[in-house]
């Protein structure tokens, strides 16, 4: 399909806690071959609208529509078979598995079995696991040849910033159409920021994936962004591409002037 | 009873124990794959299933009664009444244990954890009494149609029957460590027992994959109801009781929630209950006792058993 079609259409989305509204009527229209970022300071939502464009949660009022067809309410798994995967903001690999075995599971969905195919492996279980094999080592080999050479290693015995690239891999091997990065260079210094937002823009131009992005350095998503949505009390106060966020007025006072104060 | 000396230890005993609690533990290893694996995926410790497993028994008894099974088999019809029985005992003890989770466990999932334990107790008294009304009270002697050749070495005796059981169960460990280790299944298993809600934004059904485990652990201890039933050739519709709590010994021996620690625990609880039998005082009535005070040994000293690693926090 084109770019420029409307991917993920979020509609009036609500989401309350109790009497806490953690998302307000948010909309938001994500087109296809975009990287989309939501950004906003602590607790403004943006991990809630992850969480429920993901079915982690279920809206409690609001559309979210995938190429046209709601998905709000489903499960997990399902929605992750419609094409949308996700990275998590406080990074969760299996710790006790290896590095391949990461990137595999991400391909769960694409793989036959069935009891009869796994004890009596017929050629197109074989060959689905092939291509499940080589995949998996593609998008290793994406991330360099360091990445490669620690397949076998496991999960939890890498750096953070292999185990960031192990999570981006293990969400791409599903094939979404939607990766969801929950700030993906959380904890990183400049030069593993940098090495960030490049495979980023990598993974559009080589696999063609949209990106929703929830970051919070703002040199990232200014540099990196097509559009920008800036949540702040689970309401969206802005939107529009990097410049035209920089010089909203409602976003420097709700977001970068109480940073600053913070700071 | 002569307190051992050097000059009196007979090796033979000694290695003939060896060769009884292996087989013993074979069975309590099986047992205990089904506690590790349902505490690993789900962290319920699943009093029902020495239930599960003695449910095995009590069907499987029905099956060689109405066959009219009541001696000796050789050939094709031993072959034959071996893997009907091994069919039927899998399917019951794995069928009942998938039941039993969608009925009285998943409604409970996200309840705190004493809830489904309470439940899991319930559920064990359902399938004794059941048993009870369907089988009686009494111990059934259960018919002997297993060769009770034996070959020996030495003074040592193995039966053909002690080496069925060890290949039985060594077989089903190794397939049950294939398919965790090299299916997508397994490792849908092995994901959702690390980080269910992770695994499910990876496209794993996770109610299906806890099916599964139940499926397998049941189906292990099945398998063990069939063997078991031949080895102590009696049925009891209490047997999964006792037999549970051993296994479930061993699961925490082991490491609950170790699949390679369950069935080193069976092994090690098997062998040290044979071992007890013949050197402690009276041992015979004190092998149980021997098994639980090493349960409580371990809860004390090494809770996370001897495979066990620290469980890192679920964030």
């Amino acid at each position: 399909m084109a770019d420029g079609q409307t991917l993920l259409a979020v509609n009036h989305l609500t989401k309350q806690f109790g009497g806490l509204a953690a998302v307000d009527d948010v909309t938001l229209d994500i087109k296809r071959g975009q990287i989309f970022s939501i950004i906003g300071p602590n607790g403004a939502g943006k991990t809630t609208v992850f969480n429920l464009i993901t079915g982690i949660y279920k809206p409690t009022k609001g559309e979210i529509l995938l190429n046209g067809r709601s998905i709000a309410g489903k499960t997990p798994d399902v929605v992750l078979r419609n094409g949308i995967a996700r990275t998590f903001q406080n990074i969760r690999l299996f710790n006790n598995m290896t590095v391949l075995e990461n990137v595999l599971v991400g391909q769960h969905a694409k793989l036959y079995g069935d009891l009869i195919s796994v004890i009596f492996r017929p050629p197109y279980y074989r060959n689905a696991e092939k291509r499940a094999l080589d995949r998996a080592m593609e998008l290793l080999a994406f991330f360099g040849p360091q990445m490669v050479a620690l397949k076998d290693e496991y999960a939890s015995n890498l750096s953070y910033a292999y185990r960031r690239r192990v999570e981006v891999a293990r969400a791409m091997a599903s094939g979404p159409q939607l990766l969801l990065l929950d700030e993906p260079t959380a904890g990183m210094n400049d030069s593993e920021t940098a090495e960030a937002v490049g495979y980023i823009r990598r993974l559009r131009e080589q696999y063609g994936v949209t990106v929703l992005l929830i970051e919070h350095k703002l040199q990232v998503t200014m540099n990196i962004s097509d559009q920008i949505a800036v949540l702040d009390y689970g309401k969206k106060i802005a939107e529009g591409v990097p410049a035209e966020i920089q010089r909203n007025e409602q976003v420097i006072e709700a977001y970068l002037g109480r940073k600053a104060a913070t700071a | 009873m002569h307190i051992l000396a050097a000059s009196s230890f007979d090796t033979g005993l000694f290695f003939q124990q060896i060769e009884n609690g292996i087989t013993l533990g074979a069975i309590y290893a099986l047992v205990a794959l089904g506690y590790t694996m349902v505490y690993g995926i789900i962290e319920l410790i699943n009093f029902a299933h020495g239930d599960v497993f003695m449910w095995s028994t009590i069907v499987t008894l029905s099956v060689a009664q109405a066959l009219h099974i009541d001696h000796v088999l050789g050939g094709f019809a031993l072959v034959g009444t071996l893997l009907l029985l091994l069919i039927v005992g899998i399917l019951t003890s794995g069928g009942l244990n998938v039941l039993i989770e969608r009925v009285a466990y998943r409604p409970l999932r996200r309840a705190p954890r004493l809830i489904p334990l309470i439940s899991a107790i319930g559920v064990s008294f359902i399938l004794e009494n059941v048993a009870q009304l369907w089988k009686t009270a009494n111990v059934i002697a259960y018919p002997v149609f297993f060769p009770t050749n034996a070959i020996t070495i030495g003074s040592l005796t193995i039966t053909y029957l002690d080496i069925f059981i060890f290949v039985l169960a060594v077989a089903l460990m190794v397939g049950l460590n294939v398919f965790t280790n090299r299916t997508k299944m397994g490792r849908a298993m092995r994901a959702t027992a690390q980080d269910p809600e992770a695994a499910a934004l990876m496209g794993v059904n996770i109610n299906q994959t806890i099916s599964l485990t139940f499926l397998i652990g049941g189906a292990l201890a099945g398998a063990a109801g069939v063997v078991y039933s031949m080895y102590a050739s009696s049925v009891y519709f209490l047997s999964g009781f006792q037999l549970g709590l051993i296994a479930f010994t061993a699961a925490v021996l082991g490491g609950i929630g170790n699949i390679q620690g369950a069935v080193l625990g069976g092994f090690l609880i098997g062998i040290i209950e044979a071992l007890a039998t013949q050197y402690v005082p009276n041992g015979l009535a004190w092998s149980q006792g021997v098994a639980f005070a090493i349960l409580i040994l371990i809860l004390i000293f090494r809770p996370s058993g001897l495979l066990g690693q620290q469980v890192p926090d679920k964030v």
